[in-house]
């Protein structure tokens, strides 16, 4: 049976729309000032697919594909702009682990008012509570309240109640890249156990490796298009095909912030035209950002490899306050260090006391080249590193 | 296996689905509960506070209005008299602040979860009638200190408790869909309220309003209808009969416009919050 039916389905945004909210007076003043030309953004574009029974199906694509808008309009979150989508059955979405969850009330008392939103009745939550402790691992933490967790602790009770969930379908969003690598391995296998129970799934996930493990088949989708469809192993292959053709921009505007502080460009310093660089050249990333208010702050960086695995992050170690205005901190990759491949940079900014957090998860994409470091080896090196360690050789005692 | 619901999502808006509001009835049940508790966490008196707040009002306007002014109060004594009135005027102004800024409040709930958003101005304009069923208490202590005996009249109060809330819950629909898109309601909401008490017969009676300012004065603030109603259930004041029906059909105008306007505004919710 079909259990999703998408026709031609489209979501038209205006841009500016998803920005920023307006005042009376903007509205108001935009009535006699000329009108700057509003410019329109499908996020998606002549969707369509039909999802069987008990298919586990992965959505793939860079940022800014529509995986995310596809999920929402199916989840009912928004509304599409064209066409149509019939859901047969009890659909849950996971967008967002720990949603309603309240700082200030206990662990208990989260899973009853997550559990109600994801749509559990009481006596449900009642009778699954015992297991939703025990998968979480939070044992006598359970009447204390959320704010006094370790992050870890937030995350594991959040998608603890997330597993319990028996919808017929399952719309999941990226939310097994939180947690550490055993609770996410526990994770994935809650996953597969209900899609074994017969469940659909709908996966969005920049975990290639879980997509083809856990989906049965694979959509990916680029500038709100669907571009291929098929067995996740053949859709997976041509996705990193195309990525490896694309070229990335050097400076990424990115214009995000809290109260603190706002970043405005992410970029990285290189002769060439666009993002690569040669594994000669230190990598130099620069960011460029304003200070809103007098105040330390702190920036972080981490990077990511062409298959998503997170290699390591690295925090900005100035301390000193900043008064208001512009800077660029710069962080330096050490050359003949990075393999070749496509790198990806999040950026993250701080207050101090770790307040208010932000983060840019695709705040640069680069690329880098052997520029002639190995003089007589061109085959490839594996891994994501290709450091010039120290090699020292001595004569043996015989 | 039992029937499967098909649910069609499409670009036109949905109507008001009260068979799914019904199924939702535990979010909301969830909502109010959550509202009532964070409202009295870490706090040291509580609950108390529910009856602190028209209680040292209605002392502070005994003394200014009715001590020193000397607003009359159709016989009856003021405090017991702007206490009657206080009682309604905290559960209204209690209601559409919740009620008008709950979308706002709750913007990583709308642009993550679905639910029947309409759940959030409903929890906004109910959680705060634990408070109400609190001050309620002393206000029979009142009237017994005064002398006035508590009658079969003051069942009366249920119907006009009733049309308060849809007052609330309709000036909310409008309110906070407004406000999800023009954060300037945000900065109206308390000016509004406070001007409003001062437009309600909380400190005098409408009878200081010439008579024939009495259907403009209804129509402009419905909320003074339903408050010589309460008074007329609580201390046997004359019976609103014209006032209370000006107010309620203002009412019902208001609650049935908000639910259209509502349902009109959803569909954006996500996508401009």
């Amino acid at each position: 049976m079909k259990i999703i039916e998408i026709e031609s389905l489209g979501k038209k945004y205006r841009t500016g729309q998803i920005v920023s909210y307006k005042t009376v007076q903007d509205s108001l003043s935009s009535l006699w000032r000329k009108k700057e030309p509003m410019g329109i953004i499908w996020a998606l574009k002549d969707i369509s697919l039909s999802i069987e029974q008990g298919e586990v199906l992965g959505i793939i694509g860079a940022n800014g594909a529509g995986k995310s808008t596809l999920l929402k309009i199916l989840s009912k979150i928004t509304y599409p702009t064209e066409g149509k989508a019939i859901v047969r059955g009890k659909a849950s979405a996971l967008l967002e682990v720990g949603a309603g969850f309240h700082p200030e009330f206990t662990g208990r008392e989260n899973i009853y008012l997550n559990g109600t939103l994801l749509g559990m009745g009481k006596s449900e939550i009642a009778k699954k509570l015992e297991s939703i402790v025990d998968f979480s691992g939070i044992g006598e933490y359970l009447d204390t309240p959320v704010k006094r967790y370790s992050s870890g602790m937030f995350v594991r009770l959040a998608f603890a109640v997330a597993a319990h969930l028996e919808p017929e379908i399952l719309i999941i969003d990226e939310v097994l890249s939180v947690g550490d690598a055993q609770f996410q391995k526990k994770s994935l296998a809650k996953m597969e156990s209900s899609a074994k129970e017969g469940r659909t799934v709908l996966f969005v996930s920049h975990n290639l490796a879980a997509v083809k493990s856990l989906c049965s088949r694979c959509v990916l989708l680029d500038k709100g298009k669907i571009v291929k469809e098929g067995s996740p192993n053949e859709v997976v292959a041509h996705y990193l095909s195309e990525a490896g053709q694309e070229t990335f921009p050097k400076t990424v505007e990115s214009n995000m912030g809290n109260d603190l502080l706002r970043i405005n460009t992410v970029s990285l310093i290189t002769t060439e035209p666009t993002a690569r660089i040669g594994l000669s050249q230190p990598i130099i990333i620069e960011i460029a950002y304003e200070i809103i208010r007098y105040s330390q702050i702190k920036l972080n960086i981490v990077l990511f490899d062409q298959g998503e695995n997170c290699l390591f992050g690295s925090m900005s170690n100035h301390d000193r306050p900043l008064p208001v205005g512009k800077y660029i901190s710069t962080c330096i990759i050490p050359s003949n260090w990075l393999n070749e491949g496509r790198f990806r940079i999040s950026v993250a900014g701080f207050g101090a006391q770790w307040t208010e957090p932000f983060r840019i998860h695709k705040a640069l994409v680069f690329q880098t080249y052997d520029d002639g470091f190995t003089k007589d080896y061109f085959r490839e090196y594996s891994g994501p590193f290709r450091p010039q360690l120290k090699w020292n050789t001595e004569r043996g005692n015989n | 296996m039992s029937e499967i619901k098909a649910t069609l999502i499409s670009p036109s808006s949905n109507s008001l689905d009260l068979r799914e509001l019904w199924q939702y009835r535990g979010l909301l049940r969830m909502f109010v509960w959550r509202d009532i508790k964070l409202r009295y966490k870490q706090t040291v008196l509580g609950l108390s506070w529910a009856v602190a707040q028209p209680l040292f009002t209605m002392i502070v306007f005994s003394l200014l209005f009715g001590a020193l002014a000397k607003i009359p109060s159709e016989g009856i004594p003021y405090p017991l008299f702007s206490y009657s009135g206080l009682l309604a005027w905290t559960l209204f102004s209690g209601g559409l602040g919740r009620g008008a800024s709950s979308l706002v409040t709750e913007t990583s709930l709308v642009q993550k979860v679905y639910f029947p958003r309409i759940i959030l101005p409903l929890s906004g304009v109910l959680s705060p009638l634990l408070d109400f069923a609190i001050a309620f208490v002393i206000l029979i202590g009142l009237m017994i200190y005064f002398g006035y005996y508590p009658s079969a009249m003051m069942l009366f109060i249920i119907p006009l408790l009733l049309l308060q809330l849809l007052f609330t819950l309709g000036l909310s629909f409008w309110l906070s869909a407004i406000n999800v898109e023009y954060r300037d309601i945000a900065q109206v909401i308390p000016f509004l309220i406070q001007l409003l008490l001062f437009a309600s017969p909380v400190i005098y009676a409408t009878s200081l309003v010439p008579a024939r300012f009495h259907t403009a004065y209804m129509i402009l603030n419905p909320m003074a209808g339903i408050i010589e109603g309460y008074r007329w259930a609580i201390l046997g004041t004359e019976r609103p009969d014209y006032l209370l029906g000006i107010s309620a059909l203002m009412i019902i105008a208001i609650l049935v416009s908000g639910a259209i306007y509502f349902k009109h505004r959803e569909k954006a919710f996500a996508d401009v919050i």
